[in-house]
């Protein structure tokens, strides 16, 4: 076994400090990749309270977790990331490190390519190793899917949510080892104040059901009735693009490869023609339902069950029996 | 002296175009774009206008910097018009964007800025929209040692800093650094004006520059990173059962009723 066979995963941390489930998967999938070259996976926690985030990875399938529990990591600061990060790589090389597709890895990733030299995979959907890793990721807008080889020692990667599996808690955890380094004082950049968006009445990814509406909502109010569908099936709203740039839902809402990637069990489209950038947010849905008014809507290829017809006529229809099956 | 702002541009299909006009040739490893105009990449366009705003508060002036192979003029022209001061190509037949992989790409696009130093700002989009990656802004700033804030939905510039207000998943954040600075641009700040057809006319008149790869003391091939080794079309078409009914009212409560049989609900 070699040491330079080694999986590394930033770990990114929620507002409690504890590892995010994407965070979980990506160890998941670190040790499946582990298991099949002999290599341990080990992660890397940096931030306020670190040692909580820590202590739950180490039984979540790392072998070992260095951590830096530190005031000034409060905040994602890139530069202060990438320092510590390079210097981190430099003592405990590795063969392969994973982040989440997220705005700090889509962040960080490039950055340690290029001072490390190392090639970068992002957006990958799936990672097989057959001697060496085989990267895979949407390009053309997700019209294309394509296999990638890393040709350097080093192979970065960021990952989409749901490529990896969590794995249950497990004990003997793996061993926690503190960073013996201080966060640089001096950065050139300044992350000041942050801004929360109203998020919708449940979160996105975790959703069983999502409702999205698209262009031919025509506006806000179409939105509601959305609404009322989601919550009708317990489920979360979420949105095309055009809704989003014309203002009427928050960006949080958008669906798709430059918005959130979703995989609910059942997911609405309405009013929403199927581009490739939208399919590639949502196509891995377990039952995927489309309402159009346009029979040829390349939406109806990709879809489960469809209806054509202008949703102004269909959804209050389907709402009202599936309240009546619902009661019944 | 107002700021010099350079935007880096990508010359690309059109990503709106429909999924019947991207034929993927496995064989190639390439992807065969029939009936397609090209256009500037999208985000590259919201880094446009992200730069017209700031040189119409602060003053200045702009350089759109494009790279590859047969890049279209009237492409650029247009691009130009919007409020761009000058053009520079980086162009060479050599230059096929499908075979340069992004480390490539940056070291000749940061040997391409090093000509035109000295600049206050560069800016550029989130990520291109044909390989979906995102690399080749950092990369840049990494090679010319500028300071780097990624995802944005504004950019202001005051007393020689850049003030970036980065998109989050849940919100966004504000960045501060000083200039200069590489600064990556998301679709959030909105799109690109359209020219008038006057200042496409006029457009024509300010100065472009043709750059070589001699030029840039670089020959290729340039050591890549990471390479393609096979492209297949995305799995995703799926049989889809049609609600057949008289009105769509009715399509709609029998699409309710299906569901319910099926448990999908
Ligand atoms: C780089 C890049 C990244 C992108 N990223 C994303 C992304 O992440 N997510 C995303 O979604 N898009 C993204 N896009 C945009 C994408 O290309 C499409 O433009 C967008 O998805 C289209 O949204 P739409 O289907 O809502 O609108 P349209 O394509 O305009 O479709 C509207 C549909 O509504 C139907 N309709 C209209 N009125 C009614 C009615 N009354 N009842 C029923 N049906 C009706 C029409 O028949 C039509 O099919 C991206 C584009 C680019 C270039």
């Amino acid at each position: 076994m070699k040491d330079s066979m080694d999986i590394l995963v930033i770990s990114e941390q929620t507002d409690d400090k504890s590892p995010t489930r994407l965070t979980l998967e990506l160890l998941g999938l670190g040790r499946r990749l582990a298991a099949e070259n002999n290599g341990r996976v080990g992660a890397v926690v940096l931030g306020e309270g670190a040692d909580i985030a820590s202590r739950e990875l180490a039984e979540r399938g790392a072998d070992l977790v260095y951590f830096l529990d530190n005031p000034a990591l409060s905040r994602y600061n890139p530069e202060v990331w990438a320092t510590l990060l390079e210097s981190l790589l430099r003592r405990n090389p590795a063969s392969l490190m994973l982040a989440g597709h997220t705005s700090l890895g889509q962040d960080l990733l490039p950055r340690l390519a290029f001072s490390l030299g190392a090639g970068l995979v992002t957006d990958c959907v799936e990672i097989r190793w057959d001697g060496s890793f085989l990267f895979t990721k949407p390009v053309y807008g997700g019209n294309a899917v394509a296999g990638i080889k890393v040709l350097t020692p080093l192979a970065l990667a960021t990952v989409r949510a749901r490529v990896g599996e969590a794995l249950p808690p497990s004990s003997p955890g793996g061993e926690l080892i503190p960073i013996d380094q201080d966060p640089p004082q001096e950065t050139r950049l300044t992350v000041k104040d942050r801004h929360y968006l109203e998020a919708g009445e449940c979160p996105l990814e975790e959703a069983r059901v999502v409702v999205s509406g698209g262009r031919g909502m025509g506006g806000e109010e179409g939105f509601e009735v959305l609404r009322e569908l989601a919550r009708l099936l317990g489920g979360a709203v979420g949105a095309s693009r055009p809704p989003v740039d014309a203002g009427w839902v928050p960006s949080t809402c958008q669906v798709g490869i430059t918005g959130k990637v979703v995989a609910p069990a059942l997911y609405v489209a309405v009013a929403i023609s199927g581009s490739s950038q939208h399919l590639s947010g949502m196509g891995d849905s377990g039952k995927i339902v489309a309402i159009n008014k346009d029979p040829e809507a390349y939406i109806f290829k990709v879809s489960d069950y469809g209806v054509v017809g202008d949703w102004r006529e269909v959804l209050p229809a389907f709402l009202s029996k599936l309240r009546e099956l619902a009661s019944a | 002296m107002g700021l010099h702002i350079v935007v880096l541009a990508k010359m690309v299909p059109d990503p709106e175009g429909p999924p019947s006009s991207f034929e993927v040739r496995s064989e190639e490893k390439r992807v065969a774009v029939r009936g397609l105009p090209p256009v500037i990449n999208p985000f590259d366009e919201n880094a446009l206008e992200a730069a017209i705003r700031i040189k119409e508060r602060a003053g200045g002036s702009i350089t759109l910097l494009s790279l590859g192979r047969n890049l279209s003029r009237a492409v650029i022209l247009k691009a130009v018009a919007a409020g761009a001061d000058a053009s520079v190509l980086v162009e060479e037949d050599s230059l096929d964007q499908a075979l340069l992989d992004s480390r490539s790409t940056a070291v000749l696009l940061a040997a391409a800025l090093r000509t035109l130093e000295p600049f206050d700002l560069v800016l550029c989009g989130r990520q291109a929209s044909d390989t979906n990656a995102g690399v080749v802004g950092l990369g840049v700033a990494q090679l010319l040692g500028l300071p780097a804030v990624t995802l944005a939905q504004k950019v202001e510039v005051a007393d020689g800093r850049v003030m970036v207000e980065r998109v989050l998943s849940d919100g966004y954040e504000v960045v501060e650094c000083p200039l200069p600075a590489l600064v990556t641009v998301s679709g959030e700040v909105g799109d690109l004006r359209y020219p008038s057809l006057q200042a496409i006319r006029a457009a024509k008149e300010l100065p472009q520059r043709i750059v070589r790869l001699q030029d840039l003391e670089i020959s290729l091939p340039i050591e890549a990173w990471v390479e393609t080794v096979s492209l297949a079309p995305p799995r995703r078409e799926r049989s889809c059962r049609m609600v057949e009914a008289d009105t769509p009212a009715e399509a709609g409560e029998r699409l309710a009723q299906l569901l319910w049989e099926d448990k999908v609900v």
